[in-house]
């Protein structure tokens, strides 16, 4: 190694004035397939507070488990309509959404089929680096055998978990930082 | 052609630890729960391109995005983008902000009793050249008082924003301004035990990119994670 990566630091409480100009709530594009969803949720503190300056990032395959990315080899379409990544900063009550389409599945460790999910980057002040979690879909058999999930331990499994609220493809996933039901977070 | 199997860790303490009590905020914010090592899949190793489409040529001049000129001393900010290989880190996204030359952000939540410069909105984006280069053309930014403990005072400093090739190599950090001698005071400029490593986040005069009669010239060089040459085992847990 010749060089070390740089130091990350906080993206602060003015994060909008550099970040939201390329705000992205809605990744369906035209002509885009698979089952529609909207994910809803909440940044909540050690204090049980909404985190009303935070910025969520998401990137996720399309329907068919392909990424609109060079290294993605697999043999499966695109969707010029899909891109995959989203941005979303929170309001005020703590509150984020996108709107997008659940993903197909794509491979993981050992050539096995990871469970359709979404990666999650969140940023917010009082974090010198940003967070990464992920977001699973509920009742998928696939949950059982995805090889991430079987890393975390069983009893906080369900924080990966989206969760229907209702209405057709609206699911909750909240990031609770601190406290009994803590997100769990990633080092990746 | 070489596939990228994974990035690398990072040099022991070269990056924060979420919690750091020096900088309050980080306390109720921090996971307390270790987190779970994940296997670099294609969800890590792949992430999102942006292109020409997504940006403009003068959105690299924070200068020029109002009727009239900013206050404050012009300056260009140039600098390569590279990983951990040395190899460059060619279009990709490079978003920045920044208070003005008075210590002020255009920001409903910034209360400093400093003026607001309506010529100067403190946001740019560029995109890196096949050579991992960037440059924009903006103002000094001026220190500005924080709650963060008694007379506390961020050193000037500009908000960066990458993305690089994958979803692991994403990265914000904060460049700063040689002899500021705000930066032995800072909690988040001394978040990081490698001394080395915070040197590296402060920019250096340059006089190969000063305009004359015109702006000063800093560098920044942004390292971000390299692939890791050697093939890995990608499943700690078995």
């Amino acid at each position: 190694m010749s060089l070390y990566a740089t130091t990350s630091q906080t993206v602060g409480p003015y994060l909008h004035i550099g970040l939201t100009w390329l705000i992205r709530e809605n990744l369906v594009g035209p002509g885009v397939t698979g089952e529609p969803v909207t994910i809803q949720g909440r940044v909540v503190d050690g204090d049980g507070k909404p985190v009303g300056d935070a910025l969520v990032e998401i990137w996720q395959a399309n329907a068919h488990g392909k990424y609109a990315h060079p290294d993605d080899k697999q043999a499966k379409p695109l969707e010029p309509g899909f891109k995959g990544w989203g941005r979303a900063a929170t309001d005020d009550n703590g509150v984020f959404r996108f709107t997008t389409i659940k993903p197909g599945r794509v491979p993981g460790p050992g050539g096995k089929l990871q469970a359709p999910h979404i990666a999650v980057t969140v940023f917010m002040r009082g974090q010198l680096k940003h967070l990464v979690s992920r977001i699973y879909f509920p009742d998928d058999p696939a949950n059982a055998e995805d090889p991430v999930l079987k890393f975390v331990p069983a009893e906080r499994r369900g924080t990966l978990i989206a969760k229907k609220t209702g209405a057709k493809g609206a699911l909750e996933w909240n990031v609770m930082l601190q406290g009994a039901e803590e997100t769990v977070f990633f080092d990746c | 052609m070489s596939e990228v199997t994974g990035y690398r860790r990072p040099y022991p303490g070269t990056q924060p630890d979420y919690l750091f009590p020096r900088y309050a905020s980080t306390v109720k914010r921090a996971p307390t729960k270790p987190l779970i090592v994940l296997p670099q899949t294609l969800s890590e190793l792949t992430g999102p391109l942006f292109g020409h489409d997504d940006v403009k040529p003068s959105d690299a001049d924070l200068t020029k995005q109002h009727a009239g000129d900013p206050l404050g001393e012009r300056i260009v900010v140039t600098g390569r983008v590279l990983d951990e290989n040395g190899k460059a880190v060619p279009h990709t996204l490079v978003e920045i902000w920044q208070a003005n030359a008075a210590g002020r952000y255009p920001h409903r939540n910034d209360q400093h009793n400093a003026p607001v410069d309506p010529n100067f909105s403190g946001a740019g984006r560029t995109l890196t050249d096949t050579e991992g280069r960037y440059r924009f053309i903006t103002i000094r930014p001026g220190e500005y008082p924080w709650r963060n403990h008694y007379n506390a005072w961020r050193p000037a400093h500009i908000h960066f924003s990458l993305f690089g090739p994958a979803f692991a190599t994403r990265i914000v950090t904060q460049m700063y301004f040689p002899g500021d001698p705000l930066l032995e005071y800072d909690p988040m400029y001394l978040c990081v035990p490698d001394e080395k490593a915070r040197k590296r986040l402060v920019s250096t005069f340059d006089w190969e990119t000063t305009i004359p009669e015109f702006a000063l010239g800093y560098r920044f060089d942004i390292v971000l994670r390299g692939s890791d040459e050697t093939p890995r085992d990608v499943s700690p847990g078995e």
